[in-house]
């Protein structure tokens, strides 16, 4: 019964797209509202039928209808309900059924947001995600159905992946990634839209800005909740390792994040047009590339992937995508001049520019690293692999001339600027950088790499800090309000910058934290009789006692130590080895982490005594830093809140006001008038 | 003054882009790890000593030598062909044992032995059914407290 449903729920959210694709491209040719009407009432259908699919998948997963395919597959009844749950994302068809849940669902959501928008883009939008969806749905309807009928049903089925249901965080992480990678579906749809309808000037950039920040922080952060489960989970007390699945999710990222960017220059300038669009079609095209490298077993082996139908015919979608964007952009080429052109070598716009020609290398440099292995096996049968070497060799010296930007791209003007004013901008910052540097000396870090690291960190974190106190000061004057009403002021009534500077700051945490967990962390192994104990720097860890115990779907290896730092104690800790039922020979690691405001304390049984619990190896690591991923992660998500958040109407009064804050004394004219300048639409500006 | 300047961004940017370029292939070609079994090891000879390698094949039974206060453990890794000796410092991965298929990142020194970095055993994906001895359960009976967590 619930294959039925299932069956019937997507092949009609199939249909439906095809409707929708046809209905939204026609409504958009013909500037038809009632097809645009009737392209709407679709894409909530759709909507409604990948719920019912979804549902169904849910309810038959928790009361275990072993008839049903994916079921069969992944579930058994000893897993535990909430593992159960998420085992939804734990094997190819759930997962695909997931992702084209959440296309459906941010496409309900443009109809639903955008409800009164009379834009000629939206039809044209509507009907390229009608597409997007007739290829995920269709997959999902035939060739990776989970709604397969298995007859007669088997009692009870092998339950998900043991690595899948060993941390809580695998609730969390995957919904985050694709939440990410779905929702650059959107803004690469009004991009398209604008190409289909000719009028590409900044109005899809400023439609979509919502529709890109959003994807992009659920990518971000779904980035960073999949390294924090592989510090949880794997047991080598690292969190990215530069596997092909990390750089999948990587990539979009990269390109997305110079979007972000790119599109202020062309909100304010009217230039790069054609790097936009080319941006956001990179974009989707990543997402769709990592799902293809992730999902179609390609990397297991290259000559596997062709056995099965997923691969080739996400290959196929990827280059239909590519070539008809490419055909589109040359058909357009006309009406992609720039009006604006660079006034001055050193201005916000010229570093914007600068930061995505690094986002395009950094891009490069990992879809090089990446494929490289895929292309050697296909050409001539070599297994090889690429190491981090190879991505920490660029990756690092790139990320530092990105943090470096970071900190000079948002106290530059915009157009051009002075001597004076560069002084006036950047003496604070410069001197703070090498106080860093200096202190670090100091303190006795010698290798080149931290200390630039924080000493840029400290550049950028003071620019960053000037931008807050430049914007409560100027908020201050305008309104007399106190200091931390203003703070709350520019926080409410300039999101969009404040915003994203709170993301920036949050970028620096994390590559402080990298920095310092790369370069301090340190680990010992050692077998250990009960009682007896190691040393590693400050901390002392001695064996306690070993046990097992067994639970329906798994048998717990739980090792006692107890753990003191700098003589304090600091209780048991308690790392284990999960033996799963279905892979009874391949034990999984449960390290367990204490984390403290500095570093974190990492212990991973390693093996132990299987007679009598006498002894046990254990791998102590000690990860300086590594908390801090986690906090940066969190700033991220507040700035990326803010910067989405509606903002709050703004009084006439203030803007006349603001408009000839040029009045105002000189110190503060860059906050003045930047500061609110950001309110205005970008149309006003760039005149 | 705008053609300049534009000039001037176009030489930058290729200047970048020629620098990043010259960078990516020389850290690809010196960081690219072959994956090779015992046989084609040993067919390399010399040529491979000091090169970062990942080695697949299966511990050879009777090979194992385990010392457990030092964490050292000396095995022979085969294929149908030929074998290698690999020396590793570091605790057991917990299933290792005879016979099983093991991947071993390092890199073969002078002396004709594999010194290893890192030893993984090998993961099937295929499901078996658990049947005697192999159940956790059983095969940790004589440590198994009867309590339950929590």
């Amino acid at each position: 019964m619930n294959s039925l449903i299932g069956s019937a729920a997507v092949t009609a959210a199939w249909l439906g797209s095809g409707v929708l694709a046809v209905l939204g491209l026609v409504a958009g040719y013909r500037r038809s509202p009632e097809l645009l009407r009737g392209a709407k009432y679709t894409a909530t259908f759709v909507f409604a039928a990948m719920a019912v699919a979804l549902a169904t998948m849910e309810w038959a997963l928790l009361t275990h209808d072993f008839s049903v395919e994916y079921v069969a597959n992944v579930g058994s009844l000893e897993t535990p309900p909430y593992y159960t749950a998420i085992s939804l994302w734990s094997s190819l068809e759930g997962s695909i059924l997931f992702w084209a849940f959440i296309l459906a669902a941010y496409t309900a959501l443009v109809v639903f947001v955008q409800r009164r928008s009379t834009s000629r883009l939206l039809p044209y939008a509507l009907g390229v995600l009608g597409i997007v969806g007739l290829f995920f749905y269709g997959l999902v309807a035939t060739v990776a159905s989970p709604f397969g009928v298995v007859s007669p049903a088997p009692l009870n089925g092998p339950g998900p992946n043991p690595l899948l249901q060993n941390h809580p965080l695998m609730g969390l992480h995957p919904p985050l990634l694709y939440l990410g990678y779905v929702g650059m579906a959107v803004p690469f749809a009004f991009g398209i839209a604008a190409l289909l309808s000719g009028k590409v000037d900044e109005e899809w950039i400023r439609t979509t800005r919502r529709w890109t920040v959003t994807p992009w922080a659920f990518l971000s952060l779904g980035i960073i909740a999949g390294a924090w489960w592989s510090y949880e989970v794997l047991g080598w007390g690292g969190y990215w390792a530069w596997d092909p699945v990390e750089n999948a999710s990587f990539l979009p990222w990269l390109t997305a994040t110079a979007f972000l960017h790119s599109v202020m220059v062309q909100e304010r300038r009217g230039m790069l047009k054609t790097w936009n669009l080319t941006l956001v079609i990179g974009t989707f095209l990543l997402t769709l590339f990592g799902t293809f490298l992730t999902r179609s077993g390609v990397l297991d082996s290259v000559h596997a992937f062709t056995e099965g139908f997923i691969g080739p015919l996400f290959l196929a979608f990827i280059a239909f995508v590519t070539l008809t964007s490419l055909t589109l952009i040359a058909w357009r080429a006309d009406r992609l001049h720039s009006p604006g052109s660079l006034d001055g070598v050193i201005s916000r716009e010229s570093s914007f520019i600068l930061n995505n020609l690094i986002f395009a290398a950094f891009t490069f440099t990992v879809l090089l690293g990446t494929t490289f292995p895929l292309v050697i096996e296909a050409i001539n049968g070599d297994r090889v692999s690429v190491g981090p070497p190879y991505f920490n060799m660029v990756s690092i010296p790139l990320g530092l001339l990105l943090l470096f930007l970071m900190g000079v791209g948002p106290a530059l003007p915009w157009r051009r600027t002075t001597g004076e004013r560069l002084k006036r901008s950047f003496v604070r910052p410069v001197v703070v950088g090498l106080v860093v540097a200096t202190a670090s000396l100091a303190l006795g870090v010698r290798s080149p790499y931290p200390i630039i690291t924080f000493a840029f960190a400290g550049f950028v974190m003071t620019t960053i800090v000037d931008e807050f106190r430049k914007g409560i000061s100027a908020r201050r004057r305008i309104s007399g309000v106190g200091f931390f009403r203003g703070f709350g002021q520019i926080l409410t009534r300039n999101n969009r910058r404040y915003g994203g500077y709170t993301v920036h700051a949050g970028i620096v945490v994390i590559i402080v934290a990298l920095a310092v967990s790369g370069t301090w962390r340190f680990e010992r192994e050692a077998t250990l009789r009960a009682g007896e104990h190691m040393v590693l720097g400050d901390y002392t860890v001695q064996f306690d006692s070993l046990w097992a115990f067994e639970e329906p779907h798994r048998v717990v290896v739980n090792s006692a130590f107890t753990a003191s730092r700098a003589g304090r104690l600091l209780g048991t800790i308690e790392p284990r080895m999960n033996f799963y039922s279905q892979q009874p020979n391949e034990p999984i690691a449960t390290p367990a982490v204490r984390s403290f405001i500095d570093a974190d304390l990492y212990l991973t049984l390693m093996a132990f005594d299987q007679q009598n619990a006498s002894h046990a190896t254990v791998r102590v690591i000690v990860n300086p830093g590594v908390p801090w991923l986690w906090i940066g992660g969190m700033i991220i998500a507040i700035g990326a809140i803010l910067s989405v958040a509606p903002q709050r109407h703004r009084t006439p009064a203030v803007s006349v006001f603001a408009g000839r804050a040029t009045e105002v004394p000189k110190t503060d004219e860059n906050s003045g008038v930047d500061a609110e300048r950001d309110l205005e639409p970008a149309g006003a500006t760039s005149s | 003054m705008k053609r300049s300047k534009l000039l001037w961004g176009v030489l930058g940017g290729a200047a970048v882009v020629a620098a990043i370029g010259t960078l990516l292939v020389g850290g690809l070609s010196e960081n690219v790890v072959y994956f090779l079994t015992p046989s084609e090891l040993v067919a390399r000879g010399t040529e491979a000593v000091d090169q970062p390698l990942r080695l697949g094949g299966q511990v050879k039974p009777g090979s194992v030598v385990w010392d457990a206060e030092e964490l050292d453990l000396i095995f022979a890794v085969q294929d149908s062909v030929g074998e290698i000796g690999v020396r590793y410092t570091g605790a057991q991965p917990a299933m290792f044992r005879e016979g099983i298929g093991v991947v071993i990142e390092g890199s073969m020194q002078g002396n004709g032995v594999f010194e290893a970095t890192n030893l993984m055993v090998k993961h099937s994906n295929e499901y078996k059914a658990p049947h005697g001895d192999s159940i956790p359960g059983t095969m940790y009976e004589s440590i198994i407290r009867p309590e339950v967590e929590e």
